[in-house]
This record gives C-alpha cells, sequence and structure tokens, in this order.
C-alpha cells in the first residue's frame, strides 16, 4: 500500500523534528502548554490509527483480575 | 517492600478475534527465548507455596466455592518465565502480565515498573518477526471502554500483627481520594464507558464491594487476599487492586510512595483517632472519579462533607508529622522528598490543575482531548478521541501518545532509557529479588524453577530437586549474598555453600 508507506515516512520525519524538539522543551513552562497542546495535535493526527471508530470497536478485552 | 503487576491490554488489530491466550502466551515466550537463551531448561514457576483463595480475615475459601478465574496457581501450561532482573513474565486471565521485582523504594518501584513496559515492547517486536505471525499490540490500561477490566496491582509488605480492621478503616478513604493523582483518565463513564464523559480513572467503575477477596469480579475497594509469599507469621503481604496503570512516572512514584506512608502510619497506630470514613464508600469512589472538576464534596459519616483533596491533605498533615518524628525512622531524603512531590501535586490540583498536564495521566490525557476538541469542535462522543484515550497506552514510542508527550518534554520522566535499560536485565539490589535475578543469570541450566520465595536448583548428579527457601525478603540481597555467588562458579558448589552456611 503505497498511500501508508508515505503516511509511514512523514511520520518517521516529524519525529526527527520531535525528537530534536524534545531537547528544546525540557524546561517547558506550564504557562507554555497551551501553545505545546496546539503543537502537538499535528503530530498526533499523524500517528493516530486510521479508521478510529473500527479500531475502537475491534479493541475487546477478556476481563482479567 | 513493595512491587507492582500489571496485566497488558492485548490486541491482534484486524482480527479482534484473535486468541487473547494465544496471544498473550506468543508476547511471552517470544521473550523468554531471546531473553534466556542460555537456559537449558526454562526455568517454571513454583507454585508449592502459593495460596491465593486464604483470606486475610482468616479463613480459607475451598476451591469449590470458589470462580475458575480465582484460581491462579494451576499452572495449565501457560507461559511463565522469571527474569534475570527478579521479574516474572507470564500470561494471566488472558492477559501477558509484568510483575515487577520486589523493591524496597517508590522511585526504584517506577524504575522496574518502566523495565516492564521496555520488556513488553520487546517481546512485541520478537514476536511480529515470527514468520506469518500476526502484530500483536500491547497497552498499559485497564478496560476496554466496554465492559472488561483487567489489572494494576501493588503490593506491600506489612507486619502481621497490624489489625485488618485499621487497614480498611485508614486505607478506603486513602484510595477513594488518592485518584486524583493515580487516575490515567478515562473517556467513558459506566463499566462499559456507555456515558461519553471524561473520568479521572480507568478503574474506578469496576468497584462494587468495600472489603472482599475477588479480584476479577464485584471487585472490592480492600482486597483481602493474602498470600504473603513470606515468613506468614511475621508478614503479609497487602494486595492493592484499585490503582490504574500509569504511563506517568510521578504518578506511579506518588501512588507507591503515598501509599506506602499510609501503611506505615497504619502499622505504628498513627492514624487511630483520623476519622475519615465516607457514609458510601463504593459510590464516592465512583463519584470522586467522575468530578474531574475537583469540587466534588464526600459525604463523611462523622462530620462535615470534604473533598478528595481535603481528606488527601489530612492525611498529608498527618504523614508530615509523622515522619518528622524521629521515633519512626528511618525518615531519609527519599521520605522528604516523596512528602514534597504530594504536597505539590496536592496544591497544583486545587490552584492550577492543568499546570500538572506534564505530570498527572488524567491531565496530560484531557488537555489532549481539550486540544482536539477545541480546534476541530469534535463532540465527546467522538471515535477520535475515544481513540485518543485508548491510543494514550499504547506502548509503543512511536505511535502511544503517552510517549509522544514524553518525546517532546510534555511528560515527565524519571528516568533516562540506559537506566531502563539496566533495570531490564539486572535485579534491585536491596531486596531477595537480587538472589533470584543473580541465580537465573549466573546458572541458567541449573533453576528448574524459583518463585517469589524460593529458588529450586536441579543440580548435577543428584536425584531430586534442591529447593532454597526465600521466605524473609530482606535477605538474599547483594550485601548479603554477592560473595557467595562470587564464590560459586557452578551451581554444585552453590548449594554446597548453602548446606554449610545453613548447618552452622
Amino acid at each position: 500500500m503505497p498511500q501508508r508507506e508515505s503516511a509511514e515516512q512523514r511520520r518517521v520525519e516529524r519525529e526527527t523534528d520531535a525528537d530534536e524538539a524534545s531537547t528544546a522543551s525540557a524546561s517547558t513552562a506550564p504557562s507554555e502548554l497551551d501553545a505545546d497542546v496546539d503543537s502537538i495535535l499535528d503530530e498526533i493526527d499523524s500517528v493516530l490509527e486510521e479508521n478510529a471508530e473500527d479500531f475502537v470497536k475491534s479493541f475487546v478485552q477478556k476481563g482479567g483480575q | 517492600m513493595m512491587g507492582i503487576e500489571t496485566e497488558y491490554g492485548i490486541s491482534v488489530p484486524g482480527h479482534p478475534n484473535a486468541n487473547a491466550m494465544m496471544s498473550s502466551s506468543q508476547i511471552v515466550n517470544a521473550y523468554g527465548q531471546f531473553a534466556l537463551q542460555g537456559a537449558r531448561v526454562k526455568a517454571h514457576w513454583d507454585y508449592d507455596v502459593e495460596s491465593p483463595l486464604r483470606d486475610a480475615r482468616g479463613f480459607d475459601m475451598s476451591r469449590a466455592d470458589a470462580d475458575p478465574s480465582q484460581l491462579t496457581d494451576d499452572d495449565a501450561g501457560m507461559a511463565n518465565v522469571i527474569l534475570t532482573n527478579g521479574a516474572r513474565l507470564y500470561v494471566d486471565h488472558a492477559h501477558p502480565e509484568y510483575s515487577s521485582p520486589e523493591v524496597t523504594k517508590p522511585r526504584d518501584a517506577v524504575l522496574w515498573d518502566r523495565a516492564g513496559t521496555h520488556i513488553m515492547l520487546k517481546a512485541m517486536e520478537l514476536a511480529a518477526a515470527v514468520p506469518q505471525a500476526l502484530p500483536i499490540l500491547l497497552y498499559k490500561n485497564n478496560t476496554d471502554n466496554k465492559g472488561a477490566s483487567y489489572g494494576c496491582h501493588e503490593n506491600y509488605l506489612m507486619r502481621r500483627a497490624t489489625p485488618f480492621a485499621d487497614i480498611v478503616r485508614h486505607l478506603t478513604p486513602f484510595f477513594i481520594t488518592r485518584q486524583v493523582f493515580t487516575g490515567a483518565g478515562r473517556l467513558g463513564v459506566g463499566q462499559d464507558g456507555r456515558r461519553a464523559a471524561f473520568q479521572m480513572s480507568q478503574r474506578a467503575d469496576f468497584f462494587e464491594v468495600e472489603v472482599g477477596l475477588e479480584t476479577t469480579l464485584k471487585r472490592p475497594i480492600i482486597n483481602t487476599r493474602d498470600e504473603p509469599h513470606a515468613d506468614p507469621e511475621r508478614y503479609r503481604r497487602l494486595h492493592v487492586i484499585v490503582g490504574d496503570a500509569n504511563l506517568s512516572d510521578t504518578a506511579t512514584y506518588l501512588k507507591l510512595g503515598t501509599t506506602a506512608i499510609v501503611l506505615s502510619m497504619i502499622e505504628e497506630g498513627f492514624l487511630r483517632g483520623l476519622d475519615l470514613w465516607p457514609a458510601h464508600p463504593v459510590a464516592e469512589m465512583h463519584a470522586v472519579s467522575h468530578d474531574v472538576s475537583l469540587t466534588h464534596a464526600l459525604t463523611m459519616s462523622q462530620g462535615r462533607g470534604r473533598t478528595a483533596l481535603d481528606v488527601q491533605r489530612e492525611i498529608l498533615d498527618k504523614a508530615v508529622d509523622f515522619c518528622s518524628r524521629e521515633v519512626h525512622a528511618p525518615y531519609d531524603d527519599d521520605t522528604r522528598h516523596l512528602l514534597v512531590e504530594w504536597q505539590r501535586v496536592l496544591d497544583g490540583l486545587s490552584t492550577d490543575p492543568d499546570s500538572l498536564a506534564t505530570e498527572i495521566d488524567w491531565l496530560a490525557k484531557r488537555a489532549l482531548m481539550d486540544g482536539f476538541v477545541r480546534r476541530d469542535g469534535l463532540d465527546w462522543d467522538s471515535p477520535r478521541l475515544a481513540l485518543i484515550d485508548l491510543q494514550y497506552a499504547d506502548i509503543r514510542p512511536e505511535r502511544g501518545l503517552a510517549a509522544r508527550l514524553e518525546a517532546r518534554g510534555m511528560l515527565r520522566r524519571m528516568f533516562t532509557d540506559a537506566e531502563v535499560a539496566r533495570a531490564v536485565t539486572d535485579p534491585p539490589v536491596d531486596t531477595r529479588a537480587y538472589f533470584r535475578g543473580e541465580c537465573i543469570r549466573r546458572y541458567p541450566d541449573a533453576v528448574a524453577a524459583a518463585s517469589w520465595d524460593s529458588v529450586v536448583f536441579d543440580v548435577p548428579g543428584s536425584d531430586s530437586l534442591m529447593r532454597v527457601p526465600t521466605l524473609e525478603p530482606l535477605r538474599g540481597t547483594r550485601a548479603h549474598v554477592q560473595g557467595l555467588l562470587d564464590s560459586a562458579p557452578d551451581v554444585t558448589t552453590l548449594i554446597a555453600r548453602l548446606s554449610a552456611s545453613a548447618s552452622r
């Protein structure tokens, strides 16, 4: 699936950026958080599973402790 | 002494009917084969002394009365390995589970819990590399939002002499209210998540009774399972099942640390006279979790209503008082640090909860959801928000949302990758986990079985197996046995030295 591959590549590129950013933002002040949240939404868009509804629906667990 | 056992959510995308026990076994076996390559025979779990139906209130449940899901000691050929870091990796109720080695400090509990996630990640990759295997995904969460829940249990070693009624009386209000910092966040209210609202805890809605032995049905706030895995005359292992599986290090640290301090105060009788019993504990467990505004007043059986934060502050004040008295030594820098962090988080929750979105899971998760709601105008029943809830707990660093936040410095970590990598292979040095883990590492061919309170050796030339009990959890430390192990290049020498020291 070529489309998926290119999404994968985009993700890798974004991660490289994110890794660089993590060093810089290690001391993020709480007041900057809103801006940070906005900027991470784009990244999350690119890593979220496709077809949210089906994906969530198919996550069915057997009981545990 | 304490430890954490975590059952991971497991799924095979595109195959919702995949057999979860099989998938879990693939995970455990893949890691076992990789990590224990030197072992001639994989060490079995030694079930000799497990008694999951013993009740801390003093009676045994008969097997005929027990639901089959409560019987954890019949092996049924389930995958089960003991690792060089002293942990146990196995299949429990259709989930892969990592039980951390025993540690003495909350900080170490966080580290070896993280090591567990790292081990699961590696296991996932190894299982996926098997030809024709379907990829398996693992989640560090506690519910599928469709009625099923699986646990992240804490264990604390306590003195046997402590009256169980004191534990129930003081721990119940503490557990109900600690959700304000231990909650991992959940979109969905009710066991099946039918109402699309955000709540603090993954687990709260699954608790139905105040006290009981069960862990899989009618879950109790205080669990009475009494398998000390140690000398039963001296010790009780308090098995705590109310907690969420946390992605945030700070949350895990506070969860273990504050609970340990409260238990110390209970052991010393320091909380007698403090009455924080809610009139309806189970209903309050749910209400506190559902109240993300942190304003809900619990109805107390005595006195005025209190918010969860009020209750936490009263307990914290007691803890500060308790720890400042020299008679309760050893209270050291670690304890002081914990108290400062506890205070800081309670203050933050009172004044500016959003400021804790970098440290507390439910606030981090909600900040993400709020962001999507704001930007995309999503409703709270949007599948995309439900996916964020789920994928927050995906353990893959490139896909898990908590992991993405960490990579940006938006979720605080307590340990470096190198520290976590060490904890994947090395045991804690200050409990019997050191002896267990080192024996697996040094004598992989010769360990036939092990458990929390034993290591069983297959000694060459001997007809029978040799069982070394480890009933004293604080013996078998590095200080205690490293010299012995260093002087025993093989297991025959080790057993000879152990026998000689036992007969002296």
